[in-house]
């Protein structure tokens, strides 16, 4: 075990996966002499030299489709999108292409790659960094999406994201990168890809998250916890493969459930978690779910981002709602 | 290097079974067997000629999705294109040992995937070169610039063939371009570029060759614009005599690639009436068998939804397709 940073985890699986299989690399923009601008890929390409961490021309729908053909070819490539909003200039290729080739040629063709990308706010980013567009890609059938939250998961789902057979995208917490530390297993670690994290026990309530709202959620929790208020914590990690099973079993538990996500509110992850809660266990509910979310808004300039983002003043009065405390 | 006497024939050969292709699919699409198919007629030698120039064993071809004579050259069987065209998922393959990737519907997406495979088999001293089809239309996607631009700082061994066909649906050329050229651009990817009579089957087999060399001797890539001609209509959805002037239309189908290369076969005496004849005969033979084929193959069902969209699919996956498959919920 070693205390990390989720940056250094992230560093130290692809290290770690390109000393052990010889066909993965790194490409993205600014990923080799600078170590990428977040200093993710920092040193790769002084072991691995020029060929294996590429810095690639600024244009996203040909990192990734370059990445698709790199696969085809017999390579393990990994991606770097610089942030997860930058993405939109490679949409068409991950969705119509990375995430339906193996369909599309009826598992002929079948491009084992990983895109890696940070998101999330909080950080006084410019406009298009922060944004929080896991749905998206969650809403793409082909693709399987992973969003860690704390150092170990960040390497080990990454360990995992790169030896799947599947396209996977790795969607880091942009917030937590050098803020958020834990303990990571040193070398072999694997997280398998479709299981929650329970990441704080608690009886009252059932709060859902994943990414970086998992520490707004464990601070909420901490915070209730003087009031009274027993707040189990659950971590997605992985939102596609949802894991059903683990989900439901954690909301049944407590019979109360808050989702909590910094996407906006229409048609964000959080809407599929509470149907699919319903659909399992609706006569195990003691109260209708609620959502903590982003309005339905841009997300915002910095100077204003704070209205934006849930907090854990939000989250708590939406425990207490859910409890049936009274304000 | 050129053709020689024998390879022009079987050029010709491929060339009339393309356009007997045309025909017949066509018509099964009119019947209701077939769904929307696009014809290459008229664009007959640039596909030709640009697939002789590859070494199927080794190097990679890229379709957009009008290119079945090159394909089948690459090694493709024409009784799956066949399945294709009846939409069956199976129909999508490339048998293994085919060295082809998909039809590509999304215009110019397959440029950065050839570049990426060019390259990728360059870094692991693999064999092979990879040539990726376009047309016109194509050349104004995002894609088309990114993948090139990307094929120049990489230095990838590919071939990018441009079909000039002059339209893209209805849109003329020269609504996709003030350039008089699309191949000069290629200069400001810091690639090769050549443009060609692309109805002149050994003029595009020499310049497409020569882009194959370069990129196999590692030159790195080549841009070539064949100037060809769109028959047909867009596909069997389209009506061109909403935007095509018919003397137009007239006078470029004069210019058939065809009708150039069999006349000059003829005056070698490579061409005659008898060849002509059992040609013909054999051709639809194999149409018909291909169709029989096509026909005989089962269809999916539900898995044919399901199967091949993950290696391991999700649980709630896998629970979709038994609900599908049942009737019920679980």
């Amino acid at each position: 075990m070693t205390t990390m940073t989720i940056l250094e985890a992230v560093r130290s699986a692809l290290a770690h996966e390109m000393r052990r299989d010889e066909t993965v690399m790194v490409l993205g923009e600014d990923v080799g002499r600078l170590g990428g601008v977040f200093r993710a890929t920092a040193g790769l390409i002084d072991e691995f030299g020029g060929d294996r961490v590429v810095d690639m021309p600024i244009a996203e729908g040909a990192i990734v489709g370059a990445a698709l053909g790199l696969a085809l070819s017999g390579l393990r490539p990994v991606a770097e999108l610089q942030f997860l909003g930058f993405g939109a200039q490679a949409f068409h290729q991950i969705t119509q292409q990375v995430a339906r080739y193996r369909y599309r040629s009826q598992g002929r063709f079948a491009p084992a790659l990983t895109i890696r990308a940070p998101f999330g706010g909080g950080v006084r980013t410019p406009e298009m960094h922060s944004d929080a567009l896991e749905a998206l890609y969650a809403h793409t059938p082909g693709l399987k999406v992973v969003a860690p939250a704390t150092p170990g998961d960040a390497k080990g789902l990454l360990l995992a994201a790169i030896r799947d057979d599947d396209p996977v995208m790795v969607l880091e917490p942009l917030k937590g990168y050098r803020l958020v530390k834990g303990e990571v297993p040193d070398g072999e670690h694997l997280v398998d890809l479709g299981h929650i994290r329970l990441a704080r026990q608690g009886t009252h309530v059932t709060l859902v998250a994943w990414s970086s709202a998992v520490q707004l959620c464990e601070r909420a929790a901490r915070e209730l916890e003087a009031e009274g208020i027993s707040a189990a914590v659950v971590d997605l990690r992985s939102i596609v493969p949802l894991d059903v099973e683990g989900l439901v079993e954690a909301v049944v538990a407590t019979g109360r459930c808050v989702v909590v996500h910094e996407a906006p509110l229409t048609s964000g992850f959080g809407a599929e978690v509470v149907s699919t809660v319903q659909e399992e266990a609706f006569y195990d509910l003691e109260a209708p779910i609620v959502r903590v979310t982003a309005p339905d808004t841009p997300y915002p300039v910095p100077g204003v981002e704070e209205f934006f983002l849930p907090d854990v003043d939000r989250v708590k009065r939406a425990v207490r709602r859910t409890v049936g405390v009274a304000e | 290097m050129t053709l020689d006497p024998a390879e022009r024939r079987s050029a010709l050969e491929l060339m009339k079974l393309s356009r007997a292709v045309d025909r017949y699919a066509v018509g099964l699409q009119r019947q209701g067997v077939f769904g929307t198919f696009g014809e290459a007629r008229g664009q007959e030698a640039t596909l030709v000629g640009a697939a002789m120039a590859l070494d199927p064993a080794v190097d990679w071809m890229v379709p957009q999705y009008r290119e079945l004579p090159a394909l089948v050259h690459h090694g493709v069987p024409l009784e799956l294109l066949f399945l294709l065209y009846r939409y069956l998922p199976a129909g999508f393959t490339v048998p293994t040992g085919v060295n082809a990737l998909c039809n590509q519907v999304s215009l110019a997406a397959q440029l950065p995937h050839a570049v990426g495979l060019a390259w990728g088999l360059a870094l692991q001293k693999k064999p092979g070169v990879v040539l990726a089809f376009v047309g016109d239309g194509g050349s104004s996607e995002g894609d088309f610039f990114e993948a090139c631009n990307l094929a120049g700082v990489t230095g990838a061994p590919v071939v990018v063939v441009v079909q000039n066909n002059g339209w893209a649906i209805s849109t003329p050329t020269s609504r996709q371009t003030r350039a008089s050229r699309i191949a000069d651009r290629a200069s400001g990817f810091g690639i090769a570029g050549r443009t060609v009579d692309g109805n002149d089957l050994d003029a595009v087999h020499e310049a497409v060759l020569d882009a194959v060399e370069r990129a196999r001797s590692g030159g790195g890539a080549t841009l070539v614009e064949c100037l060809t001609y769109r028959a047909g209509a867009h596909n069997t959805n389209d009506d061109p005599s909403r935007y095509r002037d018919p003397d137009e239309h007239a006078e470029r189908e004069r210019d058939d690639p065809i009708e150039r290369l069999e006349g000059v076969l003829r005056a070698e005496g490579a061409w005659n009436d008898e060849r002509e004849r059992e040609y013909t005969a054999s051709v639809r033979a194999r149409l018909d068998a291909a169709l029989d084929w096509a026909l005989a193959q089962p269809e999916p069902g539900a898995d044919g939804v399901f199967d091949h969209v993950y290696k391991n699919p999700p649980a709630r996956l896998e629970r979709q397709r038994r609900e599908q498959l049942s009737g019920g919920r679980e």
